[in-house]
């Protein structure tokens, strides 16, 4: 199981644990993590699972596809830290990985 | 055609009667007469990507199933959303582009600039009031009695909000719904009914009160006045829009665009949900012992109504949809209306159920670039009127049939008579 600590806009803390393979936003989702809607249910689509990624684990993350920054742009409150969470696949290196939750979904 | 724009002609036959081949989703009487739930169901079943060879606006593809819509939707390199999103085109003398039927780039940084005025963060500071807006309209309402709640409270509440947010003169308010009816009400468009001089006229008024609000904006601006935060002053203030008032059909485009936006879509939403109540009654018992199941209500209720039946694409080169082929240049219609009554994606698709799992999980809003960029204050307008009906009526009844828009593209409510009971106190 990989180690993940989701932070509300409020500061409140989730620490879970999810299975390889897993998304991001459907490990957040499994474990009641508020603040993440999932309109489209993990088809890059919506831009309703916009989170925001440290940047120093941005490499072990991955690249955002095209489509993926179409989307990002839409929102407001974009960043240079903002991904998809149904974008990012769960894997061994994200172990230990902080994930911060935008104050609005848009 | 003359016979298809005849809204008396009650002809319609059984869906399973007509030839396969020959069923035309466009037949605007199909939603006037609600009778396009058994022949969405039908073609979802035996033909979901659909062709149809002849219509009043051409050959054109149906997509009917909710996993082939999120893929054409999501598939902007391939499907274009020019010239125009609805099934119809436009009329050459009458030009008018906007960002909702724009490719990228050009698309992107339209949008960006007049999003802000939607974003979660604003509609927060506007919650008190909306709210207050709809205590009014709401304590004014007769008690007992029939009235048509779409006029007195569908209307006028959206009414209201597109004012506020366009900082439009509030008395002449009741002209942004007109306008926007009769923008999509074209018969070349939507199958229609509205006059084509009725209908030039009005979108010429448009035209010159918004310009001359652009102009009043722009003065007040260079006279020092702080700017309002409305969507003419988010265009004046950005670079990318600036001098859209020189580019005349993406100015009127783009704010009729969303005028229309903001209009027939919470306005038949807010009445879909008083006649839904109706229609299953155990979920108001639900939603009373239950408040908290007001958000998750909103976007079934959005979802079960679908306030725009579809949005149209141009294909930019061949496409292979579950076995069709489509070929460059087709028209793609992708009916919502028809994903949000999937049975392969949703359970008891035609059934209102407000605490249904994954209630977010639909197509009214469009996936993809163009989707909704009105999604929040829509449903908090919805959310805001269901916890103040709650506060003061027992029920609301609704006395006969609704009127239906005759449209092939608003898929909404002329007039509905109700009757409202208050809360015992």
């Amino acid at each position: 199981m990989i180690e993940l600590t989701f932070i509300e806009h409020n500061g409140e803390v989730h620490n879970v644990r999810a299975a390889p393979g897993t998304n991001l936003m459907q490990a957040a989702l499994d474990n009641n993590v508020p603040g993440i809607d999932a309109d489209c249910g993990g088809s890059c689509a919506c831009g309703t699972c916009h989170v925001f990624i440290d940047t120093s684990w941005m490499d072990k993350a991955g690249k955002p596809s095209e489509s993926e920054c179409a989307m990002l742009e839409m929102t407001p409150e974009k960043n240079e830290m903002s991904r998809l969470a149904c974008q990012i696949t769960v894997e061994t290196p994200l172990n230990g990985l902080v994930v911060k939750l935008p104050e609005f979904q848009m | 055609m003359a016979n298809q724009l005849d809204p008396q002609n009650n002809t319609l036959p059984d869906a399973t009667s007509v030839p396969l081949d020959r069923i035309d989703l466009s037949d605007p009487r199909l939603y006037s007469q609600h009778r396009w739930p058994e022949y969405f169901r039908r073609v979802r079943d035996e033909d979901p990507v659909h062709f149809l060879e002849d219509s009043p606006f051409g050959p054109f593809w149906s997509i009917t199933r909710f996993e082939d819509i999120v893929a054409v939707d999501t598939n902007h390199e391939v499907f274009s959303a020019e010239p125009f999103i609805m099934i119809g085109d436009p009329e050459p003398d009458l030009p008018l582009e906007n960002f909702i039927a724009m490719d990228p780039p050009k698309h992107d940084v339209q949008r960006a600039a007049v999003q802000p005025v939607v974003a979660p963060r604003n509609l927060s500071a506007m919650e008190g009031l909306i709210r207050e807006r709809i205590g009014v309209i709401l304590d004014n309402l007769p008690l007992n009695e029939s009235f048509d709640w779409v006029s007195r409270v569908s209307v006028e509440l959206t009414s209201q909000m597109l004012a506020t947010i366009f900082d439009f003169p509030y008395e002449d308010r009741h002209k942004l719904p007109y306008w926007s009816d009769i923008a999509t009400g074209a018969p070349e468009l939507s199958g229609g009914t509205a006059d084509k001089e009725e209908r030039n006229a009005a979108l010429q008024d448009m035209a010159e009160t918004f310009s001359k609000m652009w102009f009043q904006k722009a003065a007040l601006r260079e006279a020092g006045h702080e700017p309002t935060f409305d969507l003419i002053s988010l265009m004046e203030a950005n670079a990318d829009t600036r001098d859209m008032i020189n580019r005349p059909a993406e100015f009127l485009g783009n704010l009729g665009l969303l005028i229309v936006g903001g209009n027939d879509t919470t306005r038949n939403s807010i009445t879909g949900s008083v006649l839904a109540m109706n229609m299953f009654p155990g979920e108001l018992e639900k939603l009373k012992h239950n408040p908290d199941l007001i958000p998750s209500m909103v976007s079934e209720i959005i979802r079960w109504q679908t306030p725009l039946s579809y949005m149209r694409r141009i294909a930019k080169s061949d496409f292979n949809l579950n076995g069709k082929l489509i070929k460059k240049g087709d028209k793609v219609v992708m009916w919502y209306i028809s994903g949000n009554r999937d049975e392969r994606v949703i359970d008891n698709p035609d059934k209102v159920i407000i605490d249904r799992p994954r209630v977010r999980q639909h197509l009214s809003f469009g996936m993809g670039i163009h989707r909704c960029m009105g999604n929040r204050l829509g449903e908090m307008q919805l959310r805001i009127t269901w916890e103040e009906i709650l506060k003061r009526f027992d029920n609301i009844e609704v006395l006969k049939q609704p009127e239906r828009v005759h449209s092939n593209f608003v898929n909404g409510y002329v007039n509905m008579q109700v009757k409202v009971i208050p809360k015992a106190s």
